[in-house]
């Protein structure tokens, strides 16, 4: 049994705030896998609840006419790993969804909730902040738009007041039109995990006055790098249009990336193998995402993919 | 064989399949009251006083009972049979909760109320004053000068028990060591010393570890229990209360998992208690998994000092061992574990010159450590299979070929206890093992690799003996009942506890009394007010020596029926038989010799004559339920008479009115060895510390299989529990002694997507001993994985880990040190 004091169901977004509202102590729920995990652990037992599963307005994705794209924050993660829209534009999302926990978590689980939680674990975070996510919050006062990459305040802690809802995550056309992407998450194991290190890299392949195909954009988000989810925006410019077969863009990356990260030592794992991890993630990551602007990556990465037969995750393609 | 050797469906399929079977939750009355351990907050000291004024002014509250309450009784909690002999006994070192805390979360006080929330809110205004003592975790720390012992009244310090094995009378390593240099010249003989470390685990059975108990009108308090030894439980809380045995019941349903940690009494002493205080009302004990994964039992961590003594050209001559495991701090099974651990060391590997082989046992203020599958043999092949893959590694000798050369050889017998192999495929399940790996390919083939990416394949051996005898009692009483209709009940206090137990029981009491499995009807559930005895699910005794009582008691029906069928029939019993649910005539068989020459023909094919064996020690006489035991002399003719009539008339019969029953005691004095190899191929990824496992065999000889695809489906359940033992399994703790990862997120198990594709074959020999030529299976299909898998990692990347579980940050560090970076 789990000790809650009162539990309210919303009708809409506006009930859902006026109940937050007039109860000081009540919380927002949405799917439950984070906050119901932190009640049973003792912090907050006997707080109120109020929750806005039911209401659909904040599930599902779609895509205005000028071609932004709106997540419903309501949407739970195997939803959004299947939905067409998702897939089609930024499949990295999806996939991020994906290695969420186990099966269950994702039907109950919510992109929302992913990112409202705070945590820099949160498979979705780096991809949010690789596609400079804008997240819409309603509250008693009105309505406010934050970038996901100004949205985290520390470990656990977000811009987000108590009786604001979030009600809407938009990615823009320039944020994902001619990207390709890819999220490797590294766990202990395949499934059932909180991530040991989360990272996700997108590039823009261009051409160059040559011909050559040359990195036009390229952005690294990383979770559990720091106390929260970053972007490694040093690294990006200065990968800004290298060569995408040039050896050099995975040394640099290996290095730069290590400048802009702050991992922390905890029984779970050390900083000098977080550190490694960054480091040999953020490079096969990039790799990743440059095989798959041309083409021929491997489709459905999520978990740090399995070593296939003959292929070595250090070669560099093209090269 | 008929039903023998058969893939049965299990009994239990379609109850467990549709969610129908009932577990020991499901059957608590849904107004029982609710118990809430109290765990301390401190590692090491003692309670001085806990003020419940407060707590019990909460609403929901009925009962408080704390430390100070509890009778003055120490028990002891280890699911072994008792020994009279008082030396022998388990050692009685708690009380339903305990003043003197000896680690992190000691039970010094329950609260008894409506639900878990009243409960909980009730716990908050407890207040409780504590005496603190430094934390005594490690087993340096316990052991060291002036370190608080932990049960002073028992032992003077904190060793549980020192004990030393030898294998060759008065061998002395020093002196092995001269001798060998005498007679292989000091330039052929090579010395190796390692030491290798094993970490401490939880079980993690699905179920958790529950119980709710009552006191019926009669004043006996009933408990009924998720447990794999239910009469053992009832001797225990019988202690533990200071109550006659008769006066306590135990009622164990179907299980979710035991894996050993069900091997011991865990709460159900004090959960009885509560209801006794509480007026006889029904109250639920169930533990949260925090608990169960830090306050009931762990496997034990070991440290093992190993030293090797061979020559240049691959004999093993002598070995050493000096193991120390952090008991935690309460003794469970004792030295048990530790002297299992200490014995399959010096059997596995056939020194010439002797092997001296130490345990010692340690209290430490930590998890206490108990039985889990296996009983300290993983620990024990991960000592002796890494110490030789280390000298194989230096000497540039074949793993292979060296374990075929110096292991366990056909016909061996411990000196120590007299436990032989009867029958004996060591080295075929070697052969089998490394053609399904492709072991001279591969070991060829993964010679000077480079990059990150790396390959390798490794093995080990392991060998397990069938249930506990001569080391302690092997015994258990089967009971059948003939009904109107010709069917059978078949009731034990074996137990079924996911193995299959009670399937393979089912195909014994069909095999020997003809009567068809779908007439034989077990009974899942044990109530020891009407079970008969046995000792319970553990020791991978089960289808060996209750199997022998199964066999017994079918044979004592069958004479029963037969009897009857004679006087039905006007016939001679001699002169029939019962086949497939009928009595028929019984055609004697010339042709009775071919087993025999079946066995010459098998034995041929594996290199093994199992005619020619030495069957020292063979028991004979009435008790004695071996293989060839009960063989009908010949084959079923004309049918003369349905089971169904003849039960019928048993029953109603105005001239002979008889209720065909059996009921009977089989005392095991007969043991025998399993053994077995596991074969790994995998990848490496060495700058990432991810281990990729593509092939992985296991080969087992556990005699002839009673269900060929219950067997497989159990090495299963082994070889992916090895994996998690090998790579990612670890109970932490802080330096204080504090859990840190009590929860299965953070305990990593593997998940159905780090098991690869598990390959298992069997080597099936028919074992003099076993009832049905059977022998253990249930344990062994753990032990090899871990020392297989680091064996390979070692042939991948040259480098020996020498402690598990081999994360991947463990396995980063040492790749760093052996490489700092440059895998080219």
């Amino acid at each position: 049994m789990i000790d809650i004091e009162n539990f309210y169901e919303a009708k809409s977004v506006e009930d859902a705030i006026t109940q937050l509202s007039h109860d000081e102590k009540a919380e927002l729920i949405s799917g439950g896998t984070d906050v119901l995990v932190k009640i049973r652990s003792g912090r907050g037992e006997g707080m109120s609840l109020v929750s806005i599963h039911e209401i659909p307005e904040l599930k599902g994705v779609d895509m205005l006419l000028d071609g932004t794209v709106v997540i419903g924050p309501a949407t739970v993660f195997s939803s959004l790993e299947k939905d067409p829209v998702i897939v089609k534009n930024f499949p990295e999302l999806g996939e991020a969804a994906g290695t969420v926990g186990g099966p269950q978590i994702r039907n109950m689980g919510t992109v929302g909730g992913n990112i409202c939680n705070g945590a820099t674990s949160a498979d979705t975070g780096s991809v949010m902040q690789t596609l400079n996510a804008v997240l819409v919050l309603q509250g008693p006062d009105g309505t406010r738009e934050i970038p996901v990459t100004s949205f985290y305040t520390g470990p656990g802690r977000t811009v987000r007041a108590r009786e604001e809802i979030l009600t809407a995550i938009l990615v823009k056309p320039e944020d994902y039109i001619g990207f390709s992407g890819c999220y490797m998450k590294y766990g202990k194991r395949r499934a059932m995990e909180i991530a040991t290190l989360g990272c996700s890299v997108r590039v823009r392949l261009t051409n160059d006055s040559t011909g050559a195909c040359v990195l036009g954009d390229v952005r690294i988000g990383l979770g559990v790098a720091a106390p929260t989810p970053i972007r490694c925006r040093e690294t990006e410019a200065a990968l800004k249009g290298k060569r995408a077969d040039d050896p050099e863009i995975y040394r640099l990356i290996r290095a730069g990336v290590l400048n802009e990260v702050n991992p922390r030592s905890s029984w779970r794992a050390s900083r000098e193998f977080r550190l490694a991890l960054i480091s040999e993630l953020s490079a096969r990551a990039l790799r990743q995402a440059i095989l798959r602007g041309r083409g021929e990556g491997e489709p459905g990465a999520g978990y740090f993919p399995p070593v296939e037969e003959g292929q070595d995750p250090r070669e560099v393609p093209g090269a | 064989m008929e039903y023998v050797g058969r893939n049965h469906t299990r009994v239990d399929a379609l109850g467990k399949v549709t969610g129908e079977a009932k577990y020991a939750n499901d059957l608590c009355p849904r107004d029982a009251l609710w118990a809430h351990v109290v765990h301390a907050s401190i590692t090491n000291g003692r309670v001085l006083s806990i003020d419940t004024s407060e707590a019990e002014k909460m609403p929901g509250i009925v009962k408080i009972v704390t430390c100070f309450d509890v009778p003055d009784i120490q028990f002891p909690t280890a699911g072994h049979p008792w020994s009279v002999e008082p030396a022998h006994q388990d050692i009685p070192d708690r009380k339903l909760l305990n003043e003197r805390v000896r680690l992190y979360g000691d039970e010094i006080a329950a609260i008894v109320g409506v639900d878990s929330i009243a409960c909980r809110r009730a716990e908050k205004r407890l207040k409780i004053t504590y005496e603190e003592y430094e934390p005594i975790v490690t087993v340096e720390a316990a052991m060291a000068e002036g370190a608080t012992p932990l049960h002073p009244d028992l032992r003077k310090d904190n060793l549980l028990v020192h004990s030393s094995f030898l294998m060759g009378k008065d061998f002395d390593y020093e002196k092995a060591k001269a001798e060998a240099i005498e007679k292989y010249g000091e330039e052929n003989v090579r010395e190796l010393s390692k030491v290798y470390e094993t970490q401490r685990i939880a079980h993690c059975h699905i179920e958790s570890a529950t119980s709710w108990a009552f006191v019926d009108t009669n004043g006996k308090v009933t408990v009924t229990a998720s447990t794999q030894i239910p009469h053992i439980m009832r001797r225990v809380i019988s202690q533990a209360l200071g109550w006659p045995v008769g006066k306590v019941r135990v009622i164990k349903p179907y299980i979710g998992g035991g894996f050993g940690n069900k091997q011991d009494v865990l709460y159900e002493p004090l959960n009885a208690y509560l209801s006794i205080v509480c007026g006889g009302r029904p109250v639920c004990l169930e533990l949260s998994r925090e608990e169960c994964m830090t306050q009931t039992r762990t496997r034990h961590s070991m440290r093992g000092y190993t030293q090797a003594l061979y020559t240049r050209d691959g004999t093993l001559l002598a070995r050493t061992l000096d193991n120390w495991a952090n008991g935690g701090a309460y003794a469970s099974h004792g030295h048990a574990i530790t002297a299992s651990t200490a014995t399959v060391f010096k059997d596995l590997y056939n020194d010439r010159i002797g092997c001296r082989s130490d345990g010692n046992t340690v209290y430490t203020s930590s998890a206490t450590a108990g039985a889990m599958r296996a009983y300290g043999v993983p620990q024990a092949v991960f000592f002796a299979d890494c110490l030789v893959e280390d000298i194989c590694q230096r000497e540039g000798f074949d793993p292979l070929k060296f374990r075929m050369e110096n292991c366990v050889g056909k016909g061996f017998r411990d000196p120590g206890n007299g436990i032989s192999y009867y029958s004996y495929s060591m080295k075929e399940c070697m052969r089998r093992g490394a053609n399904l790996i492709g072991w001279e390919e591969k070991r060829k083939a993964y010679q000077g690799q480079r990059g990150v990416i790396r390959h390798g394949v490794g093995m080990s051996i392991f060998m397990y003996k069938v249930g506990v005898y001569p080391i302690s009692l092997e015994t258990s009483s089967a009971r059948m009942v003939l009904n109107q209709d010709g069917s059978i009940q078949v009731e034990l206090s074996a137990t079924e506890i996911g193995q299959g137990a009670d399937t393979v029981f089912s195909q014994m009491a069909a095999e020997t009394t003809g009567i068809s499995m779908d007439k034989v009807f077990i009974i899942s559930t044990q109530d020891t007010d009407l079970a008969p005895f046995d000792t319970g699910a553990y020791a991978s005794r089960q289808t060996f020596v209750s199997g022998k009582a199964v066999k017994k008691c079918a044979l004592k029906l069958r004479e029963r029926i037969l009897d009857y069928a004679s006087y039905m029939l006007k016939r001679p019993a001699e002169e029939l038989m019962i086949h497939d649910n009928n009595i028929c005539e019984l055609i004697p068989d010339a042709s009775q010799a071919v087993p025999e020459d079946e066995n010459a023909l098998y034995a041929d094919m594996l290199d093994v004559d199992i005619r020619k064996f030495d069957i020292h020690d063979l028991p004979s006489g009435e008790a004695s339920i071996l293989r060839d035991t009960g063989k009908i002399p010949g084959r079923p003719g004309k049918v003369l008479l349905s089971m169904k009539d003849l039960a019928e008339n048993a029953f109603y019969s105005l001239d002979r009115s008889e209720h065909i029953t059996a009921e009977v005691t089989n005392h095991c004095k007969e043991n025998t060895f399993a053994s077995g190899c596991c074969f790994v191929d995998l990848t490496v990824d060495m700058a990432m510390g991810k281990v990729k496992i593509d092939r992985i065999v296991n080969v087992h000889d556990s005699g002839t299989l009673i269900n060929p695809s219950l067997a497989e489906a159990q090495v299963h359940g082994g070889m992916a529990m090895g994996i998690g033992y090998a790579l990612s399994e670890e109970l932490l703790y802080d330096q204080k002694g504090r859990p840190l990862n009590d929860n299965l997120l953070d305990f990593k198990i593997p998940t159905a997507l780090d098991v690869p594709d598990l390959t298992v074959e069997f080597i099936q020999l028919d074992d003099p001993m076993g009832p049905y030529g059977n022998k253990a299976l249930g344990e062994p299909p753990v032990i090899p994985v871990a020392p297989a898998i680091r064996n390979a990692i070692l042939h991948a990347t040259g480098v020996a880990m020498d402690s598990i579980p081999m994360t991947p940050e463990k396995l980063v560090k040492a790749f760093d040190e052996k490489y700092h970076g440059d895998f080219s």
